[in-house]
């Protein structure tokens, strides 16, 4: 059964409108639906400003989408009264992709990590300790290192406090919005590794959002490609990978450089204007979607 | 040959004058780069990348200041250079091509202004020509309709075209060499191949050399003829990009091509332990050891020093510094590739 289910997801946002200008509208988010199947990686991919991150934002709420549903377990959260919304919101978590701007400096970790927690009136205050405590063993953080400041970690280290914050209420689904991007090539792997061994040890859904196509290759299940706010391909990520239709994904995916002096180079560009942006997502196979 | 020779680096050192301890951001670095090649420089952030291309043209901010070395460019020693020739130097001989074109550019001048600042400062154009070279560059740069772009603001543009304009102005005066600090790293991956692309177009139509610099590997692996590897302030492997990817002598090195994700989806990672090292407090042997699977006693006594493989593939690692020049020490059980 699909755990989260977004159908029909618009988020606009008005731009501008002062005296003599008129108001535009940026279509962040422009009709996308997709599921996430429990325990799956599910990944977001596209350029910059595509609305990866505003539909992310959009399924937790953390903005107000224009219009659509966001199912999970069943229940459109986009009704849910407040109080209801927060609760919900205990099984699903976001993680972030700046590690340096994401955490209070002025917080200690362990602070950081309990407050949810105490948000949600979980636990004595002993025993958050000994669960933040044990937060920090889950995400390979020295207990030791509780009362220190953010500034007081590697870039790494305070991506493992993002995640144990996370983690905190014990949550089945996360949005990982470009978690690694952020980090050093040679840390990116360690945490990587670690989502990874988090999402069998807590049978984690995700949904990863990011730049590196490599990555997604190797850790994603599904993929979907965004363009200018909209889904233009969707489907397992081998068949996406071997079997590209829309020019944006063959042209995205041409575009990774191959860590190997040898390979050979064939770069597609993209034509926007051949981009019919109006074509709806059509079955090419099993599974898999596009916009052609 | 050392006729071709554009640029040699001898054992240049900056060192950032900071409390408690000063910190050596760049440490015994010696390269060259030959006309026409592009030598990749790659490390992770803090690696002294940066601070070597400061330290090429002389523009290191204090408190950091060159310790020693020699930066020979067409035969010149830069460090012994006055700085009005060392102005010269900058744009006419070495051009550079920032990661963040925001902050290379200034906002209140228009796009042509820049170009045209860079020509008439060296005396290649006229106030009353600049601009129509000014254009002519920026076409030579791909950017489309140029006679309307050349009035538009930097703010006006996207990061692609921002880092365009960087490149038309970097070779306005034609300089033999060219420095990119990561020039796609803000991109994205489509922008960033077009960029790629023309920075391989506009060396070979202006016979450049270049020092690209990059944490990507993929992106070293597409561009680069010969390759530098750094860590904490120091070169620990440099070669042919082949003798690089395909024979990585130093266990960073390895470890960084291991870690790359291409293996069997859903397997883990090859990471490297550890973490990116604090310049303030390097071990007192190899800077790697901490994070090393092959490190051994010897490894903690000095930093190991300079083993030549081959005639390009030189590495600074004791698993290499063999008693008997040219023997290879067989690889380690616990080495990660
Ligand atoms: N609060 C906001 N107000 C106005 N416009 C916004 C806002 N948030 C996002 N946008 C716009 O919505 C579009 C999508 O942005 P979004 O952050 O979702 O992109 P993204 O795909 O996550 O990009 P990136 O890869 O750069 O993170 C962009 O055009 C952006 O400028
Ligand atoms: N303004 C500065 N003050 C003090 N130390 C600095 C300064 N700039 C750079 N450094 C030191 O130099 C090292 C190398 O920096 P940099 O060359 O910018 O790294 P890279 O470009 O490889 O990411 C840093 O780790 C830091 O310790
Ligand atoms: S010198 Fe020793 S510690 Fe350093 S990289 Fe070589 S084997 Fe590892
Ligand atoms: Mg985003
Ligand atoms: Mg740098």
């Amino acid at each position: 059964m699909a755990l989260v289910e977004v159908r029909n997801l618009v988020k606009h946002f008005e731009r501008g409108g002062g005296l003599l200008r008129a108001k535009t509208v940026v279509k962040a988010v422009d009709d996308v639906s997709f599921s996430v199947e429990e325990g799956e990686t599910f990944a977001l991919v596209g350029e910059s400003g595509s609305g990866k991150s505003t539909t992310g934002r959009c399924m937790l709420r953390l903005v107000e989408p224009t219009s659509g549903e966001v199912r999970f377990r069943g229940e459109n959260v986009l009704g849910f009264s407040s109080a209801r919304m927060r609760a919900a919101r205990r099984d699903m978590q976001m993680v972030f992709q700046d590690p340096y701007s994401s955490l209070n400096p002025r917080m200690r970790a362990f602070t950081i990590v309990e407050e949810p927690l105490v948000i949600h009136g979980i636990g004595t205050r002993t025993g958050r300790r000994s669960r933040v405590a044990d937060l920090f063993q889950l995400v390979g953080l020295d207990p030791a290192h509780l009362d220190r400041y953010p500034h007081e970690f590697s870039g790494g280290q305070r991506q493992r406090i993002g995640l144990a914050r996370a983690l905190a209420l014990n949550p089945s689904f996360i949005i990982a919005d470009e978690p690694v991007s952020a980090l050093d090539v040679s840390i990116q792997a360690q945490v990587i590794n670690l989502l990874m061994d988090l999402q069998e040890q807590l049978k984690l859904t995700y949904l990863f959002i990011a730049h590196d196509l490599r990555l997604v290759r190797h850790i994603s299940s599904r993929v979907a490609v965004m363009y200018l706010g909209r889904i233009v391909e969707m489907g397992k990520t081998a068949e996406i990978f071997e079997n590209a239709q829309h020019a944006y994904t063959k042209a995205l995916l041409s575009a990774v450089p191959a860590p190997d002096p040898d390979a050979p180079r064939a770069r597609i560009e993209l034509d926007p204007a051949l981009v019919n942006h109006d074509a709806p997502l059509r079955r090419i196979a099993e599974g898999h979607f596009a916009a052609v | 040959m050392v006729s071709d020779t554009l640029l040699a680096v001898e054992n240049l050192t900056t060192v950032f004058d900071v409390r408690p301890t000063p910190v050596v951001a760049v440490n015994d670095v010696s390269f060259e780069i030959r006309k026409g090649e592009t030598l990749g420089l790659v490390g992770e952030s803090g690696s002294g990348k940066s601070v070597t291309a400061f330290s090429l043209i002389r523009l290191v901010q204090s408190p950091g200041r060159v310790a020693g070395g020699k930066v020979i460019f067409q035969g010149r020693d830069l460090l012994a250079t006055s700085e009005p020739e060392m102005r010269h130097v900058r744009g006419a001989g070495i051009g550079f091509v920032f990661q963040e074109p925001m902050a290379a550019l200034n906002p209140v001048m228009r796009v042509g202004a820049h170009i045209a600042e860079a020509l008439i400062v060296h005396g290649l154009a006229s106030k009353s020509d600049a601009r129509a070279r000014a254009v002519e560059l920026l076409r030579a740069v791909l950017i489309t309709d140029p006679e309307k772009r050349v009035d538009d603001y930097p703010h006006q543009l996207s990061g692609g075209m921002r880092q365009r304009v960087m490149m038309a102005v970097a070779l306005a005066c034609k300089p033999p060499l060219v420095i990119a600090d990561e020039p796609t790293t803000a991109l994205d991956v489509t922008v960033q191949a077009q960029i790629l692309d023309l920075l391989r177009d506009m060396k070979r139509e202006f016979d450049l050399s270049l020092l690209l610099i990059t944490h990507d590997l993929g992106v070293i692996a597409e561009t680069a003829d010969r390759v530098a590897v750094m860590y904490a302030g120091r070169i620990v492997e440099q070669g042919t990009v082949r003798e690089i990817f395909h024979d990585p002598m130093h266990p960073y090195t390895r470890g960084l091509l291991a870690s790359i994700p291409g293996g069997g989806a859903g397997s883990r990672l090859k990471a490297i332990d550890g973490t990116v090292p604090n310049l303030a407090s390097l071990p007192p042997g190899c800077s790697f050891a901490p994070r090393c699977p092959a490190r051994m006693a010897v490894c903690d006594t000095a930093f190991p020093p300079v083993t030549a493989i081959d005639r390009e593939h030189t590495v600074r690692c004791y698993l290499h510094t063999s008693p008997d020049p040219g023997a290879r020490i067989p690889e380690p059980a616990g080495t990660a590739r």
